[in-house]
């Protein structure tokens, strides 16, 4: 049926390999950290010191400078257009490294580690694992790559979310993530094979050609991205795909909960970008969309619904880690909003707002983790009094709830005004989604600011003011955090010249 | 033998959509985790037969590789599966999702 290659193909076939070897080395470099990794835990089992975690983040620290070197490659498909190294790209790439250093130093801080399981094992070798992972969801350029990026990644969260594996609640936890992302991505797949049905290509850009040489039936092009969408909206947590999210993020130990908050929703934003841009063709006269329904239109409804939902059910929220996955779900409608505009400046106001994300959702976590370390707790009643007891940790925690809700001076600030200018630079028809987007943020405000006022207005129960020091360790990083927060609220121009310089895709002209 | 339809690409697809209903509805209508987990593994065949398909009606091999990795990640997957569902069943004594619920608002 097929026929097999000839000698001469075989040899063309090595050389392309051979020549784009250069174009991969930070992954190859990260996969050879992984295995480095379960060697050295092996050699040292059993020695309880952090020889491990120190690896992992000069390991990770060297893949920045690989990374940095890529700048000066020039941008373009490799692997006969199975990957794809452009600006965009790398800037994702630098995201999930620092994310990734990020989730171990929140693991060193964590004592609910030493509690519930013996060693770490191979819980380091999994996040460096997923790093890979996502570093190659915001670089696939093919269905075939997409889909085993992604599942990499879900296979090392599913693992990493249940690593309490006496627990209860982190068990539960791995089940429903498991049983949601199995679903889903098998769903994507059934979209990605009635895409392969219409065109015959499975790489990105040839796609698109091919749709807009033959155009395509629009109910199945519906229904196939309705099934993608599936697959897409799991990783970002957006209604309706959100049920897992709550769950998960209260179960899963919490350095997970801020790297899954953060970096898996990016690496999902990163994959909807680059197939939404790039494969699916946008509007024009020759498409004809049934009750003029396509993929914005799906995309505006998704973000409608998570702003509302999230915001609104995270006011009944008890538990500061649940009510920040409700929190993540809402972020994860403003972020959808960015995507929704398909510009230049609206891809350079979502990836400046995934930077913002990132700073303050993951100072909410760390902060969160200190004060379960002392109280041993994550229930609103608890925070009570803490203002007085961590001064350090409640003023920083404080900056980064500002931030999340999006008030002046901080980056948080700064990443909304861009997403509704980018909205509102379209002229009046985003109009409304933008006053969605602020009345929903006032909403939010509400229930951000009760941490706050447990912690600073309300006495704690037992009067006693013993002083919770944290660390010297922790309350710098805490403190690093906090100040580069409020730091490029102020002077954002280096991080929004970056998001820009990143903004452009391989295969994509956006005006 | 004249009177039969020659098989042809809509019978597959047919088949396809068939499992692929199969499998949403295991998945949705059934508490046994193990019973979900082979609803997953119905609706990631129906995308196999669907690659398998299309690639035999127009003669690429994309479709052919695609299916090989579906059912290489569909192993992996039951594999980790199966590793959390055993540890479900020695902290809840029971595979039954809707009792594996411990974490309310």
């Amino acid at each position: 049926m097929f026929e097999l290659p000839s000698g001469a193909e075989i040899q063309s076939i090595i050389a392309t390999l051979n020549a784009n070897i250069g174009f991969f080395i930070p992954e190859i470099y990260l996969s050879l950290l992984f295995m480095l990794l379960i060697v050295i835990d092996l050699v040292a089992k059993g020695r309880k010191n952090n020889l491990l975690s120190i690896s992992t983040l000069i390991g990770l620290a060297g893949s920045i400078f690989f990374i940095y070197q890529q700048h000066h490659l020039p941008a373009g498909e490799i692997f006969f257009g199975m990957y794809v190294l452009d600006e965009f790209a790398l800037f994702f790439k630098y995201f999930f490294v620092l994310a990734g250093m990020l989730a171990v130093v929140i693991t060193m801080a964590d004592e609910q580690f030493e509690s519930e399981v013996k060693s770490m094992g191979e819980y380091y070798a999994l996040i460096i694992a997923m790093v890979i992972g996502m570093i190659m969801m915001a670089s696939s350029a093919d269905l075939m790559m997409i889909f085993l990026s992604m599942e990499l990644v879900s296979f090392s969260a599913f693992i990493l979310t249940g690593y309490f594996k006496r627990n209860p609640r982190s068990s539960e936890a791995a089940l429903k993530y498991l049983v949601y992302g199995a679903v889903s991505s098998g769903l994507m797949v059934y979209g990605f094979s009635l895409i392969y049905g219409l065109t015959a290509q499975t790489n990105l850009i040839s796609i698109s050609s091919e749709f807009s040489i033959h155009g395509y039936d629009p109910l199945l092009m519906i229904l196939a991205t309705l099934l993608i969408l599936a697959g897409f909206g799991y990783k970002i947590g957006a209604v309706p795909f959100h049920f897992w999210a709550p769950d998960v993020y209260e179960g899963a130990p919490t350095p997970i909960t801020a790297y899954l908050s953060v970096a898996s929703k990016a690496a999902g934003f990163a994959l909807l970008m680059r197939f939404f841009y790039i494969a699916v063709p946008h509007g024009g006269p020759v498409y004809e969309d049934i009750l003029g329904i396509n993929w914005v239109s799906l995309l505006i409804l998704l973000s409608v619904a998570s702003m509302i939902y999230g915001n609104v059910v995270a006011l009944w929220q008890k538990n500061v880690k649940r009510l920040l996955a409700y929190s993540s779900i809402a972020h994860a409608g403003y972020i959808l909003l960015g995507i929704i505009v398909m510009d230049a400046f609206g891809t350079q106001a979502t990836l400046f707002y995934l930077l913002s994300y990132f700073l303050m959702n993951f100072g909410a976590f760390y902060v969160v983790i200190l004060i379960a370390n002392k109280t041993g707790s994550e229930n609103l009643e608890d925070y009570r009094g803490l203002g007085k007891q961590m001064p350090l940790a409640g003023a920083a925690l404080t900056v980064f709830l500002i931030s999340l809700v999006g008030l002046p001076p901080t980056i948080g600030f700064i990443g909304k005004l861009m997403i509704f200018s980018a909205l509102l630079a379209k002229g009046s028809i985003y109009l409304w989604l933008a006053l969605i987007g602020i009345m929903t943020s006032v909403i939010s405000l509400y229930y951000y600011m009760l941490i706050p006022l447990n912690m600073y207005l309300r006495e704690s129960p037992g009067s006693e003011e013993k002083s919770m020091n944290p660390g010297l360790i922790a309350n710098i990083i805490m403190a690093v955090m906090m100040f580069l927060t409020i730091y490029f609220g102020l002077f954002f121009q280096p991080l929004s010249d970056f998001a820009k310089y990143s903004s452009p895709m391989f295969g994509l002209k956006l005006n | 033998m004249q009177h039969l339809i020659p098989i042809g690409l809509n019978h597959y697809l047919t088949i396809s959509a068939f499992l692929l209903a199969f499998g949403l509805f295991a998945v949705m209508t059934r508490k046994n985790a193990i019973v979900v987990l082979m609803g997953v593994e119905l609706i990631l065949n129906a995308a196999n037969i669907n690659f398998l398909a299309f690639s035999k009606y127009n003669g690429g091999i994309g479709g052919v590789m695609f299916s090989l990795f579906v059912i290489v990640i569909a192993a992996a997957e039951a594999a980790i599966a199966l590793a959390i569902v055993i540890n479900i069943f020695k902290i809840f004594k029971s595979v039954d999702i809707s009792s594996v619920d411990t974490m309310k608002e």
